[in-house]
């Protein structure tokens, strides 16, 4: 056992009747770090979180928590990990204060102890004025905050973050940020998922789902220098007709439109990508105002490892 | 004609919507059947074989002819021959019966006494249609047909002579209150935290799977005692309402009872996916409850099938068990069978119930 690891699986899998939800994803998650699962919905993000907290058995497959195994000594666990699901799912007939102070019971915080976590919670979480009021009158800042207090109130090891972001607006999504740092600082791993380039970018280490499988995963800097892809900016007058004949290629992977510009990526064999992309552009009889290599944001990574039948692709190349 | 088009759109909606609810389209099938069939067959103003016991301490001819001649009424089924009049009034008392026939030893001199009765009928009069109908059996066109001079017997009518409904109908009302909320509040409170995601961070947290169950079901215990303890102050300042048994015995019926419905809430809870069902499923319990558990209409009334069902609801053994207590001044130890069956059901609603609770989203 890696005493380094928050979270080490091993072929986890579930099905859900016939349909594979997540599939053999083997994942090794460093302590005090913000580890991100990108994937768009449906790739399997919220079931394995679900797995990992016991929530869901694993059909196969082997996962340690926190140097617990799961399911077996999920109850254990218990104590340890924080959830904030994705659906605000506190009760919004009860006030802010009874929130906090029913989960810190349920945590079975001695008196004053709970007490003092209540206060130092909503005092960190701006949370002290709305302590009266019902927590489903709270905006969807408000709820998020009051959610990640209410998750954080028995100090856990481990944070699970459903989307938690998903009903919140960009102003408290970067607040939201900056306390999680505070939290690994602290020495909290944090888990989260998200389909937020922006957010996935801000973790330590990433893993990148897709169809329930592991796609990629690492840091944001290693993936991206990693990518296996050559990623080309093209500007040129017509660029939805010139984004088409390019994606007529089989050695061009995908073609993004951002403005007046052409994101491409290319087939990594294809070593020069540049001239190969800009001769496409010409000969299909559009004009290249500008052609040049770029290093690889984390959407290209993201998009080249979720490519539908890459290898189809590559076989049509070669 | 824009107008019918979008009804139209909407109409085929709801249809498609409702065949996809499986259990709101079984009901609409189901719910006149049971009610056709409750009505038609089961609920009978004019019971026939009531339970009935024959104390014969005469034991000559002319008795045995007598109790037969009443038999073949076919309004009483003869299920115990006793040798006291006192073996008679505890069979009552426990429930097993609801008529008594008293010969005495001089039946067959009485018999030629016109003007004297010859014997006595013993009825329970804790339900009045029962004592309606047994009354019926010394009527004269009953006992025309019996030959010589028409044999009389004194009726006489235990717990409830003054005939007064609410004197049946309060402690049965018990049972109707606390089937409805005891089962209604605990399903759609688990269902409600399931449908809102509530029960998803629950079961994250360190609370063990049957602690949230006590837990849930603990203020309802609380709620149905006080229901119950609320009927009770009502039915006697309102319809003095007598209380001739013992009130722990009759708490301790009403607390089993309680429990036994707090436990088919929880099954109900972990079969229904969302409120709206939960209330459907209690509906279909509740029910059959008042209208075959003796609370209405006469149990001895019912047709076999519909007794056999009355068994299976708890309602059914707490209603014998709250009117022999509250109206015959039974002891729990005279009603064991009744309470036997209320703590059957409890523990097998409450195997299922924690079998399907379980701490996963599985």
């Amino acid at each position: 056992m890696n005493e380094g690891l928050a979270i080490r699986t091993r072929g986890l899998t579930r099905d859900f009747g016939a349909l594979r939800a997540v599939d053999h994803v083997d994942l090794d998650v460093p302590r005090s770090r913000i580890y991100g699962f990108l994937g768009p919905n449906g790739s399997g993000k919220s079931t394995t979180i679900r797995m990992l907290c016991g929530l869901l058995t694993p059909t196969e497959g082997s996962a340690t928590v926190l140097g617990h195994a799961i399911p077996a000594e999920a109850e254990a666990l218990r104590r340890k990990v924080g959830y904030m699901t994705q659906k605000f799912s506190l009760y919004e007939d009860l006030t802010v204060r009874e929130n906090l102070d029913f989960m810190a019971e349920v945590y079975a915080l001695r008196r004053a102890r709970k007490r003092d976590r209540v206060d130092t919670i909503s005092e960190r979480y701006g949370l002290t004025r709305l302590l009266g009021q019902r927590a489903g009158t709270l905006s969807g800042g408000q709820k998020q905050r009051l959610a990640l207090g209410a998750a954080l109130l028995h100090d856990p090891e481990l944070l699970f973050l459903d989307e938690p972001t998903s009903a919140v607006d960009p102003e408290n999504r970067r607040a939201f940020w900056e306390s999680l740092f505070d939290l690994v600082e602290a020495g909290t791993t944090i888990l989260v998922s998200t389909h937020y380039m922006d957010e996935a970018e801000r973790c330590h280490e990433l893993a990148i789902l897709d169809q329930g499988r592991l796609a990629a995963s690492g840091s944001p800097q290693d993936l991206a220098r990693d990518i296996d892809a050559r990623v080309v900016l093209l500007r040129t007058d017509r660029p939805r007709s010139a984004g088409k004949a390019l994606h007529a290629e089989p050695w061009v992977l995908s073609v993004a439109q951002v403005g007046n510009e052409l994101r491409v990526l290319a087939d990594k064999a294809q070593e020069d990508a540049v001239a190969a992309v800009a001769a496409r552009v010409r000969a299909a009889g559009y004009e290249v105002a500008h052609c040049e290599s770029v290093p690889a944001s984390l959407e290209d990574v993201f998009v080249a490892a979720t490519l539908p039948n890459r290898t189809a692709r590559r076989e049509r190349a070669a | 004609m824009k107008f019918l088009h979008r009804i139209g759109a909407v109409a085929a909606k709801e249809v498609r919507q409702l065949r996809r609810d499986r259990l709101s389209f079984g009901m609409i099938v189901a719910l006149p059947i049971m009610q056709l069939l409750l009505f038609g067959y089961a609920i009978n103003m004019d019971p026939r074989h009531l339970s009935a016991a024959v104390a014969d301490l005469s034991g000559t001819a002319a008795s045995r002819q007598y109790v037969h001649d009443l038999a073949q009424s076919q309004v009483i089924d003869i299920k115990h021959q006793v040798g006291s009049a006192e073996a008679l009034e505890a069979l009552m008392r426990a429930g097993q019966v609801s008529v008594g026939i008293y010969l005495p030893p001089d039946f067959e001199r009485r018999l030629a006494q016109p003007d004297r009765a010859a014997g006595q009928l013993l009825i329970d009069g804790s339900d009045t249609v029962v004592q309606a109908a047994a009354a019926s059996l010394v009527s004269p066109a009953r006992t025309a047909p019996v030959a010589d001079a028409p044999p009389t017997l004194e009726i006489r009518t235990y717990y409830n002579p003054e005939r007064r409904s609410p004197v049946n109908t309060v402690p049965g009302l018990i049972g109707i209150i606390l089937t409805m909320t005891m089962t209604l509040f605990t399903a759609v409170a688990i269902v409600r935290e399931r449908e809102r995601g509530n029960l998803e961070l629950l079961i994250t947290t360190p609370i063990r799977s049957w602690e949230l169950m006590v837990a849930k079901i603990l203020p309802y215990i609380f709620i149905g005692l006080v229901q119950a303890s609320l009927i009770f102050w009502l039915g006697d300042s309102l319809f003095r309402v007598p209380m001739r048994g013992d009130w722990l015995d009759a708490y301790a019926v009403i607390l089993l009872f309680i429990v036994a419905n707090l436990a088919l809430g929880l099954m109900i809870s972990t079969l229904a996916s969302n409120q709206f069902q939960a209330m459907q499923m209690t509906f279909f319990i509740l029910l059959p409850s008042i209208l075959l558990s003796g609370f209405m209409f006469p149990f001895d009334g019912m047709p076999r099938a519909a007794q056999w069902i009355a068994e299976v609801l708890p309602m059914t053994h707490f209603m014998r068990l709250i009117r022999g207590i509250v109206l015959r001044g039974a002891e729990l130890g005279e009603l064991r069978g009744e309470l036997a069956a209320l703590g059957a059901f409890l523990a097998i609603a409450l195997t299922v119930a924690v079998r399907r609770f379980d701490k996963t989203l599985d």
